[in-house]
């Protein structure tokens, strides 16, 4: 999926966004709130794995744990 | 080139937090509050027209949720507060497990009748938007006020809203 | 290519600002801040020659109604004698220290960061600013979130006080969150990294052949990469619960830069919390990727291009992954002003198979130049941690 069709997805889904009704209502939302669906439960942890994968892979970027790289040779 | 990427973030930015108006914390409602049966944690139905007189405030919890759990307290201190003076409040538990939530009231036990809704069905008969919800309903059975949410300093809104409509 | 490249991240900017004069008319529903945490990890890998440790800290702590700030202490101590070193140097020790604060401003249901992370060691200084908005709507069932991150670094050499460069990084971030129904999300994360500067590591050679007195021989000369490097990154990562209480989760990447590397993984991972507070997870991680244009285990020439790599990581390769880890949650009585915690251990066991890098360390007797066994390594990564909410 190259990024102009994700833009796409995304601007039609804010353009609807006036008048969209939520189809999770809040009272049902107990498993999601459940922590084993948390997408970051630690993100120490996450960060962590994630630097090792980095310093040695080429690929870099979109990993699930988020915040700054360390740009390491 | 760069300056302009720079200059547009910047501008993206400011615009999604200019866009950004105050959270509002209550609305009006109208219209009578629809009647209800419910199980109870006493054991026994609990049927909200059997309060007509009394302010009733009816607050949807679960056991998941985090704001729920910081407001249950604030609500017990008001319960016992203004009980003597004509006020009802009416915990609604949409918990699909009860056993959730009654661990959870072993941790913070309050006084004020608790009501179990595992199915949604009050909650869709409520039109409930979000996790907790809070609405008082005056001693006429009619609906007057909506809290979405629990922000700390909500309470003393409730508290006002109550004064006010035990005064009427 | 480049241009393609720099003409797409235009394009991003533009979208990112339509995006921000949509994002008005949404309905609203409040956000929250992340919550306080403090978290002590101590990390060991130990594979392929190298054997790094160290501990990271993280704290976080709402300091005023809107804002919660949070810092974070990270060391890695390191023993190399990797398979680089060992060819082209002799076994070093090493610690890298790094330290990070973020702020989180919260207002309605915009959350909005700002952090500053500084990296240290002997010959490598890194600077990163990044700032970031995060946005909930659909009555929180969406989330879009933009960042954009700047960094300034400074390469040096320990083997001669000469050698000095700077690398200008800067990063884009577009994500989104979506809730798909009671038991599923998925998250879509795209990234775009640009790099200009001294990309290489100082140390590093390349190997070519040579004939000397009749023998084929390798020399090695230091590489030569290309001054600029953007990459682009699109993952998706979705999460399901289980009919009984138990999750599933899948993640996949796609990533290719302009040094030709075209790179794809993907993850699954099983979460199975038991009654007695015990949480377990599960993963299995496959990444592949084929090599840099400039990149060969060995040239036939000193020279004999513009840019010359021999670094594994831009080579072709592959690996797996596998981990599991077991924690336990528990809720605290006694010392009321904690929360809730956990007790985490994690063990992930790796595997690289390379397809072009050769182990140029095995006997020269044995193996001529360029007909060494291709290298590959396993490595362990053990992580012990403790978190606390409060």
């Amino acid at each position: 999926m190259q990024l102009p069709s994700l833009l796409i997805v995304i601007m039609m889904l804010l353009l609807q966004g006036c008048s969209i009704e939520p189809w999770v209502m809040p009272y049902e939302r107990a498993r999601l709130a459940d922590p084993i669906m948390l997408m970051d439960p630690n993100p120490v942890s996450s960060s962590y794995l994630n630097h090792v994968y980095q310093a040695r892979e080429s690929a870099r970027g979109a990993e699930s744990g988020q915040g700054g790289g360390c740009g390491c040779n | 080139m760069r300056r302009i990427k720079t200059l547009l973030t910047i501008l993206v930015l400011l615009s999604t937090l200019l866009f950004n108006h105050a959270f509002a914390s209550a609305s009006k409602l109208e219209g009578a509050a629809p009647d209800f049966t419910l199980d109870s944690s006493s054991g026994e139905n609990i049927r909200l027209s059997d309060h007509l007189g009394e302010v009733v405030m009816i607050n949807f919890w679960a056991s998941w949720c985090g704001p729920c759990r910081q407001e249950m307290p604030l609500l017990e201190d008001l319960y016992k507060k203004y009980q003597m003076m004509g006020f009802t409040l009416l915990g609604i538990n949409v918990d699909e497990e009860r056993e959730n939530a009654e661990s959870l009231l072993e941790q913070i036990p309050v006084s004020f009748p608790i009501l179990f809704d595992p199915d949604s069905e009050l909650s869709r008969l409520y039109k409930v938007k979000a996790m907790p919800t809070t609405i008082l309903v005056d001693r006429d059975g009619q609906l007057r006020v909506l809290h979405k949410g629990y922000q700390p300093g909500f309470e003393d809104q409730y508290e006002a809203d109550i004064k006010a409509l035990i005064r009427e | 290519m480049v241009m393609g490249l720099l003409r797409q991240a235009l394009g991003v900017k533009r979208h990112f600002a339509l995006i921000a004069l949509l994002l008005a008319c949404l309905p609203l529903t409040a956000a929250i801040l992340p919550e306080d945490r403090f978290d002590a990890l101590y990390h060991y890998y130990s594979g392929g020659g190298v054997d790094i440790s160290g501990p990271s800290l993280l704290f976080r702590k709402q300091v005023a109604d809107p804002v919660s700030m949070s810092t974070h202490y990270y060391v890695d101590t390191i023993s190399s004698a990797s398979i680089d070193v060992v060819t082209q140097a002799s076994p070093y020790n090493e610690e890298r220290t790094e330290y990070g604060l973020n702020v989180d401003y919260l207002n309605g249901k915009s959350l909005l960061s700002m952090g500053y992370t500084t990296s240290s060691e002997n010959d490598y200084v890194a600077n990163t600013v990044n700032i970031g908005i995060s946005q909930d709507f659909f009555g929180d069932l969406t989330n879009i979130s933009l960042g954009f991150a700047r960094g300034s670094d400074t390469v040096t050499r320990s083997t001669d006080n000469v050698f000095e460069e700077q690398v200008e990084r800067r990063n884009y971030r577009l994500g989104l969150s979506q809730i798909l129904s009671k038991n599923m999300t998925v998250a879509l994360a795209f990234d775009l990294t640009s790099d200009e500067g001294f990309l290489n590591n100082p140390y590093r050679r390349y190997r070519y052949s040579t004939v000397v007195n009749g023998a084929l021989t390798e020399d090695w000369n230091y590489e030569v990469y290309p001054g600029t490097r953007t990459s682009t990154a699109l993952g998706m990562r979705g999460l399901y619960y289980l009919p009984y209480r138990a999750a599933i989760g899948l993640e996949v990447r796609q990533f290719s830069d302009t040094w030709g590397v075209n790179a794809q993984n993907w993850q699954v991972f099983y979460r199975h919390p038991t009654d007695t507070g015990w949480l377990f997870e599960v993963r299995y991680r496959q990444y592949s990727q084929n090599q840099a244009s400039f990149y060969a285990d060995l040239f036939n020439a000193p020279n004999a291009q513009n840019y010359m790599a021999r670094d594994k990581e831009l080579s072709t390769y592959s690996s797996q992954t596998f981990g599991v880890t077991a924690s336990y949650g528990f809720n605290t009585g006694a010392l009321s002003w904690i929360e809730r915690g956990s007790v985490n251990l994690s063990w992930d066991y790796m595997q690289f198979d390379y397809a072009n890098f050769r182990d140029a360390s095995v006997d020269q007797n044995e193996y001529s130049v360029g007909n060494e066994p291709f290298y590959g390594f396993s490595a362990h990564i053990i992580q012990l941690y403790l978190s606390v909410w409060y």
